[in-house]
């Protein structure tokens, strides 16, 4: 089985097809992340309210293929957004989805826009 | 443009390419290095950690495009097969020709075999690249399926093998040392310290065979044993070769360059070969007639080389060469210095053994007592930076050079400078070769101060790693002497100590982690300020981890601890270790009902495994039915109070250490402090619950109980020390009550009560004047505020369970009902665990 365990691809603006409406800005917690399904897709939203933004990013943590990221605690490093592994505690950036830490390979990222109190995820397809 | 061809990407041919870009004139040579092995050079030193993690590219020493980014051409996967002295010409395997104005061969060694009948069998190994693990963990993987828990051997008892036996143990095997010499190390270690380090490596669970000559490697295809005598045979799945290394100089030889009679190519001082445009260094190279087994050397033969090829005549490579050792990575300190054994008519040793503690430490002086000659120290090394650079620089020994080893005794001041007494000149880092003088400048004049710029800047500690310690203490002091406040900010987001952030919290009244970041932080936090801070609001206010969930680490987040594949498990609280039967069937019926593995910890509890987040408040709801509570195993708060039977059952119990233990367990589950404590009870001086390796602990003896504080098991195990002699049950918790009150206020966030003791000024003596006699006046707000932790406590897996907000946290997606189908779990000993990690 290897279900979302396959590399992500990264979504940008320009390659939205599908505005994929997640769940209610309620169901976040404040200056945290929870996890949302989107097809096959394992996505962790992050809800970072002291910046006032938010983030997606793939939950799958590329150190041990785990699906954990959106139970990581988020942070900022000289300014850079970022999400810390629950396991081990690597970092990516939340912005460009680069490891910080280390050179283990980037994080797909995803955009996100809130509407009527509803969170929505970006996809290509 | 000259050419420069360098044979050999590995350690010192990288260290090399490094120093030569460094210096030279870009316009002016082209710098041209071929690689036999597939990857660029690596960090062989620390090829055991490949065994953790898996993880080649962060062994690389440099990344590919650094070489690009230098304009060096490398070619990997290409041996260089024929040198071609005449036309100065090297051609490789697949047949590139190339000149050069300077050859530098830089081609290692490899692993020495011995001819013995039956090394090609299947499952025999050496331990030298990525790809020689790569082929063993692969093995190893195999031989697991099949064989419950099997059998590795390591030929060679020395550093490396017993490095490779520790990797294997790791691996899950049983590891077999098998020697030749009678000695384990025996070109490091005497005879006795040989021993110590033995004893100690069989409590490890390290099988040692001495005095074994190897006649036949056994098994039909592949291995299955190794043959000594007829009738003196060991039963082994794998083998794993370290029986010395013998140099790659087959080019040397082809090409008619000077060779030593045992092979290596012979250089002078300036690592010139005996022709003199072809330089050789590591080794490879044989420098007053030896090879040079480490890296240090290696890296100060690469310096000599670029500074000779540039025209620097005056580098020359020292005629001494220090073969010093530290053993890293097996769990038990061992190092030696200088001659480590020595004919008495050289000078005199001063031997120190303490065969239960696995403690032995030797120095050798010179007979007028003055000098520093060598010496040897296993089980404790911490010393080792220290006497290496005394012995280094010749300094002056102490009116009583015993002290050296034993510390001081009866009130002399202590024998050890610190590091700023050394000489400018001492070499701190030998690995890169950085003096004292280097790194002071680079803290004051280039405003390097924390270790990481340090390494940055000089390159010192990126080597073997052991000179740390040493620089750590050289900013730490540098700094200080520049009357500079050596602050232990948290991070980059508060500027304070977690002892100030404490007292800020509290003085202030601040409740909330976002209040607390605007009040006296900056920036928006991260993953070591949120859970120092929880930690801080917990032992203050006493909240539980259900306030503010996203400043918790991920196990307080979850009340539970996160497992491999992030499943968590449960652990409720059996204080001391008291189960009743009707408890037991309770628990087993709840772990059988979810599919959970259960385990017997070291804690004296049980562990259930392997439940899904959805899942946790369903199996704690049902524990709560049956009147558990959390554990907290996912804290760094109390964990257990380990207690042996005691008075009740025991013949030898002299006070009843169960009831005690429950009543101090319950007296402190739930408080939240920098790190885990854990206490222990023992009904006498026998010590079954090991209270003494806790931070806290009582030993129960005629006329009272004696405390001791600050044990700690772990990678650095520590004994507790005693506080208090025979006092009663109420004075022996009182005293414990205000020492963890203390502890809490003023540790680091992270540190272990021994790590605190060890950097508090004054040691026990303080923290008994503080406790006991009061010194500082704190003891009636110490006592106070334990109480108020005391009377406060409410069990948070309850608060959750109950609690519709805090319960609904309790799925994966947040989404939809469904699970997570990327959980898989595979049987084991008719219970599951996890999918191997890849
Ligand atoms: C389950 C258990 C092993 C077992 O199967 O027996 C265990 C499991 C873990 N230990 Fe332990 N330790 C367990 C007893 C111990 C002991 C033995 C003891 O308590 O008598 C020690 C040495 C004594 C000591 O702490 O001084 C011990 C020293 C550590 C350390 C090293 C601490 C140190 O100061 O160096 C860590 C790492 C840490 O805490 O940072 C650790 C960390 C861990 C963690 C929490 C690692 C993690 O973060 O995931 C493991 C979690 C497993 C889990 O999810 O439950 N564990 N651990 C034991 C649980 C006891 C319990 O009932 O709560
Ligand atoms: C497990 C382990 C632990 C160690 N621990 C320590 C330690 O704690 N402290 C310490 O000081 N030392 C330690 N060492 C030793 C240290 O790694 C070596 O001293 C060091 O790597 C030597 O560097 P080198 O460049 O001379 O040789 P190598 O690193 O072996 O590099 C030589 C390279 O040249 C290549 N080569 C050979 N012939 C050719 C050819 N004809 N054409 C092209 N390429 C060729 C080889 O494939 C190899 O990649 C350890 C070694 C091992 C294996
Ligand atoms: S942390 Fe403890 S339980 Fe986990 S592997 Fe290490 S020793 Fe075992
Ligand atoms: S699994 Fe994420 S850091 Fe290791």
């Amino acid at each position: 089985m290897d279900i979302g365990l396959n590399i992500q691809e990264a979504v940008k603006p320009a390659d939205i097809k599908v505005w994929f409406k997640a769940a209610a800005v309620s169901k976040f917690p404040k200056n945290g992340g929870a996890c949302v399904k989107y097809k096959d897709k394992q996505i962790a939203v992050f809800n970072f309210t002291r910046e006032g933004t938010w983030y997606a990013c793939q939950n799958l943590c590329p150190h041990k293929m785990e699906m954990v990221l959106s139970r990581g605690m988020i942070g900022e490093e000289h300014g850079e957004p970022k999400v810390a592994c629950p396991l081990h505690k690597n970092t990516w950036s939340l912005k460009t989805g680069e490891h910080l830490n280390g050179d283990l390979s980037t994080l797909a990222t995803y955009p996100v826009k809130l509407d009527n109190g509803f969170v929505y995820i970006g996809f290509s397809e | 443009m000259k050419t420069v061809i360098v044979v050999g990407n590995g350690m010192v041919g990288y260290k090399f390419c490094e120093k030569f870009v460094a210096k030279a004139d870009k316009e002016s040579y082209q710098l041209v290095v071929f690689g036999e092995e597939p990857r660029v050079a690596y960090d062989r030193v620390h090829l055991s950690e490949f065994f953790e993690n898996n993880d080649a590219e962060r062994l690389a020493m440099a990344p590919r495009e650094w070489y690009e980014q230098n304009n060096i051409t490398l070619f990997t996967n290409e041996r260089v097969t024929d040198i071609h002295r005449k036309s100065k010409t090297i051609t490789t395997l697949s047949e590139k020709t190339l000149s050069y104005d300077y050859l530098v061969l830089a081609t290692g060694s490899s692993p020495f075999v011995p001819q013995i009948n039956g090394v090609d069998k299947e499952g025999v190994f050496v331990y030298r690249t990525i790809e020689d693990l790569e082929d063993t963990l692969a093995y190893a993987d195999k031989i697991r399926k099949k064989v419950e828990r099997p059998k590795a051997a390591i030929l060679g008892g020395g550093l490396l093998g017993l490095e490779a036996a520790k990797a294997v143990m790791d691996m899950g095997m049983e590891p077999h040392v098998v020697e030749f010499a009678p000695k384990l190390m025996p070109r490091q270690l005497d005879t006795r310290s040989s021993k110590v380090l033995q004893v100690k490596l069989e409590s490890m669970g390290i099988n040692i065979h001495l005095s074994k000559a190897t006649n036949q490697i056994l098994g039909n295809g592949h291995i299955i044993g190794m043959e000594f005598n007829e009738d003196d045979v060991l039963n082994v799945d794998m083998l794993i070769i370290s029986a010395g290394i013998r140099p790659r100089d087959e080019l040397g030889k082809s090409c008619g360059l000077k060779m030593g009679t045992r092979g290596g190519i012979v250089v002078n001082n300036k690592m010139q070969t005996s022709d003199p445009e072809i330089y050789a260094i590591g080794e490879i190279a044989l420098y007053n007639k030896m090879i040079y087994g480490l890296v240090a050397p290696g890296y100060e033969m690469a310096s000599v080389a670029v500074d000779q090829i540039l025209g620097d005549q005056d580098t020359l490579m020292a005629d001494e060469i220090d073969m010093s050792t530290k053993l890293k990575l097996i769990g038990v300190d061992v190092a030696s210095f200088g001659t480590p054994f020595m004919p008495a008519e050289k000078g005199h040793s001063i031997i120190f053994e303490n065969k239960t503690e696995s403690l032995y430490k030797r120095i050798n002086v010179t007979h007028d007592g003055k000098k520093l000659l060598g010496g040897i120290l296993v089980g404790d090394a911490s010393d080792y930076n220290m006497l290496l650079q005394m012995y280094l620089n010749e300094m002056p020994l102490p009116k009583n050079p015993e002290n050296l080893i034993l510390g001081s005794r009866g009130g002399e001041a202590v024998s050890f400078g610190s590091a700023m007494d050394l000489p400018d000149t001492a070499v701190i880092c030998s690995c890169e070769a950085v003096t004292k003088g280097q790194l002071c400048c680079s803290i004051k004049d280039d405003g390097n101060e924390s270790v990481k710029a340090i390494a940055k800047a000089t390159k010192a500690t990126t080597g073997c790693g052991g000179c740390k310690p040493m620089v750590e203490d050289l900013v730490v002091e540098t700094l200080k002497s520049l009357g500079k406040v050596v602050k232990e900010s948290i991070c980059e987001h508060f500027a304070y100590s977690r002892q100030e952030l404490y007292d800020i919290v509290k003085l202030r009244n601040i409740t909330d982690y976002d209040e607390l970041l605007d009040e006296v932080g900056t920036g928006h936090g991260c993953e070591t300020c949120k859970p120092a801070a929880a930690a801080i609001f917990a032992s203050i206010y006493n909240e539980t981890a259900n306030r503010q969930e996203t400043i918790q680490d991920t196990n307080d987040r979850y009340l539970a601890n996160i497992q491999r594949n992030g499943t968590y498990s449960v652990v409720p609280r059996v204080a001391a270790g008291e189960i009743t039967p009707k408890q037991l069937l309770a628990m087993g019926r709840i772990a059988q009902k979810y599919d959970l593995y259960t385990k017997i910890t070291g804690g004296q509890r049980i562990d259930m495994f392997g439940a899904k987040l959805h899942e946790l408040p369903l199996i704690w709801e049902e524990l709560i039915d049956e009147g558990f509570e959390t554990g907290q195993a996912y804290g760094k708060s109390l964990r257990t109070v380990k207690s042996c039977v005691g008075s009740t059952w025991c013949r030898y119990g002299m006070d009843e250490s169960v009831t005690f233990a429950i009543d101090i367990e319950n007296r402190y589950k739930g408080i939240r402090s920098p790190h885990k404590i854990k206490g222990g009870v023992s009904g006498c001086i026998r010590e079954c619950a090991e209270a003494r390796s806790k931070d806290f602990g009582f030993i129960a003896v005629e006329g009272g109980w004696n405390v001791y504080i600050c044990g700690n098991g772990g990678a650095n195990p520590k004994h507790a020390q005693l506080l208090v002699e025979k006092v009663d049950k109420a004075t022996a918790t009182k005293y414990v009550d205000r020492f963890l009150m203390y502890y809490i206020q003023t540790a680091p966030p992270l540190t272990r009560t021994a790590a605190w003791l060890e950097k508090l000024d004054g040691g026990i003596d303080y923290v008994k004047d503080v406790v006991v006699n009061d010194c500082l006046g704190i003891v009636e707000q110490l006592d106070a505020d334990m109480q108020h932790l005391v009377d406060t406590y409410v069990c948070e897996w309850k608060e959750a369970v109950e609690n519709p907000e805090i319960r609904s946290r309790y799925t994966h997606f947040v989404n939809t009902e469904e699970e997570d189908e990327s959980i898989e779990f595979v049987s084991l000993r008719d219970q599951k665990m996890p999918k191997a990690w890849a």
